[in-house]
């Protein structure tokens, strides 16, 4: 069994010029994926018997929330790895996932509170799940905030990255103790718009969605780490001659 | 502690000059001790360290009434969440000067440099910050209570979730104190990194008193709140201790 392609992987270097052959395949299968969720998520699904149209948000809603979680344990597990491995390139994917993890944050709560108005009567509820996904709002620009406070990279990655791994342990707990809070003072009466089972003509085109999310989700954190690996490169030989004939000014 | 009975660090003086096994394992317990009573001194001299928390606490509380009106019924039914928020704001900006003379002095430095692991150092440090603020704020919390209303059933479930809060409170944000020691102003940005950690602790803080108002048993949200003691005080320390030794390569 050889390493050498987890030794690879930590070279910058290597990671854009593999990176650069698989970008258009995954921007392409995610945007392919994407409109036809879409297509089919708004046009072609049927109306829900409750809340008529107004559902057809979950397409945007649902996958959003799931990337939000998934990208904070993203960034998390790569800052793991840029501690205890010292591997450049994890800092910099660490680095990239945090604004789009905070996008979708937003985008899950965004669409959440628009969806709020005509279902539950009121854009905003203190409810558990929205309470603990602007926690984990907050949480990513805290991460982003200590990243750019440092003067040398090394020691802001270094920091954001066990900050995120702190937010880690806290996840979990935010979400049980956030839920435990609500459900001890009030009543679930706003969860009847929570379908427990879903008929799969609205099912696959959900599933649809949430795979194009993914996808996407992987192409824009690839195009995000590539840039910030030109930032970060842009004194060695290779990003120099790669850029050489379209910016020769710096340096 | 777990410790084996031939530690790891075997070539260090202190664990060749122990006499035994059973002494090994303790011989960094009286350097401990001798911190604390240390760091204990320094800041008990530094009074306006102590006092000011405590000022901050009392002042905002007393805005509180002027800003939402003096009902008393609405005082009452705030009074749980709006002390609690004002302790962990006390505690938050409190948490700034944790590791900074040391760091400015370089005696955090030297700290690191020993073979002890700085696991205790943190811990003791904590300890003395919990000592001047949290524990004299979890004391004044009944009287603030009574101003503001609170009925008789919740004094003593504050005054206890406070004492266990205000430890995890000074635990959590020690991680963050460590983080931004080495940054030029660290005020505002400390705040953001440590808020979203403190929201279980002020969620299970406030959930005891209102259980209690609301005659419930809160055994169980005081038993979390120690829970959530007992994890910070295994696992913050060691996140402390990362985050000095990578403020100290900045």
């Amino acid at each position: 069994m050889s390493w050498q392609w987890f030794h690879r992987l930590g070279s910058p270097r290597w990671f854009y010029q593999k990176s650069g052959a698989w970008l258009p395949w995954l921007g392409a299968t995610a945007l392919l994926l994407l409109s036809v969720g879409i297509v089919w998520g708004l046009g072609f699904a049927p109306e829900d018997a409750k809340q008529g149209n107004s559902y057809r948000i979950i397409y945007i809603h649902v996958p959003a929330a799931f990337l939000a979680l998934a990208g904070y344990y993203i960034m998390a597990i790569s800052g793991a790895i840029g501690l205890i491995w010292k591997m450049k390139l994890s800092f910099v994917v660490m680095r990239a996932a945090a604004p789009i993890g905070a996008v979708l944050t937003f985008i899950a709560l965004f669409t959440g509170a628009v969806w709020g108005k005509p279902t539950w009567g009121t854009y905003w509820v203190w409810d558990a799940r929205i309470t603990s996904m602007l926690i984990l709002f907050f949480l990513y620009l805290g991460v982003m905030a200590l990243s750019g406070a440092f003067s040398r990279e090394q020691s802001g990655d270094k920091a954001s990255a066990l900050l995120a791994l702190v937010g880690t342990v806290n996840i979990p707990i935010i979400y049980k103790s956030v839920d435990w809070w609500f459900t001890l003072h009030q009543p679930a009466t706003l969860k009847l718009t929570e379908a427990s089972t879903i008929d799969p003509s609205m099912f696959y085109p959900l599933i649809t969605m949430i795979a194009g999310f993914y996808l996407f989700y992987a192409w824009v954190l690839t195009l995000h780490t590539r840039t910030l690996i030109l930032q970060r490169e842009w004194r060695t030989q290779w990003v120099r001659e790669l850029l050489g004939a379209s910016s020769p000014a710096r340096g | 502690m777990g410790e084996p009975a031939v530690p790891p660090r075997a070539s260090t003086a202190a664990d060749t000059s122990a006499p035994s096994a059973s002494r090994s394992a303790f011989s960094r317990l009286p350097g401990f001790f001798t911190l604390l009573r240390t760091e204990f001194t320094l800041a008990v001299r530094r009074r306006s360290d102590i006092v000011n928390p405590l000022l901050f606490f009392v002042t905002v509380l007393a805005m509180m009434p002027l800003g939402i009106g003096p009902e008393p019924e609405m005082l009452a039914r705030m009074a749980p969440g709006l002390i609690w928020v004002m302790a962990l704001l006390a505690t938050l900006l409190s948490q700034e000067s944790l590791f900074r003379n040391d760091y400015e002095d370089g005696s955090l430095e030297q700290l690191a440099l020993q073979p002890q692991p700085l696991y205790f150092p943190v811990l003791a440090k904590v300890l003395v910050h919990w000592l001047v603020t949290g524990l004299p704020l979890a004391l004044l919390s009944p009287l603030l209570g009574m101003m503001l209303n609170l009925g008789a059933a919740g004094y003593w479930p504050l005054l206890v979730s406070l004492l266990l809060g205000t430890a995890s409170l000074s635990l959590i944000g020690g991680v963050g104190a460590a983080l931004t020691v080495a940054l030029q102003r660290p005020g505002l940005l400390l705040a953001l990194i440590i808020m979203p950690l403190y929201v279980p602790v002020l969620i299970f803080g406030t959930g005891t008193v209102q259980a209690a108002l609301d005659g419930y048993s809160y055994g169980p949200q005081l038993a979390i709140l120690g829970a959530i003691l007992a994890v910070a005080a295994a696992l913050a320390p060691l996140a402390s201790a990362g985050a000095i030794r990578i403020s100290l390569e900045n």
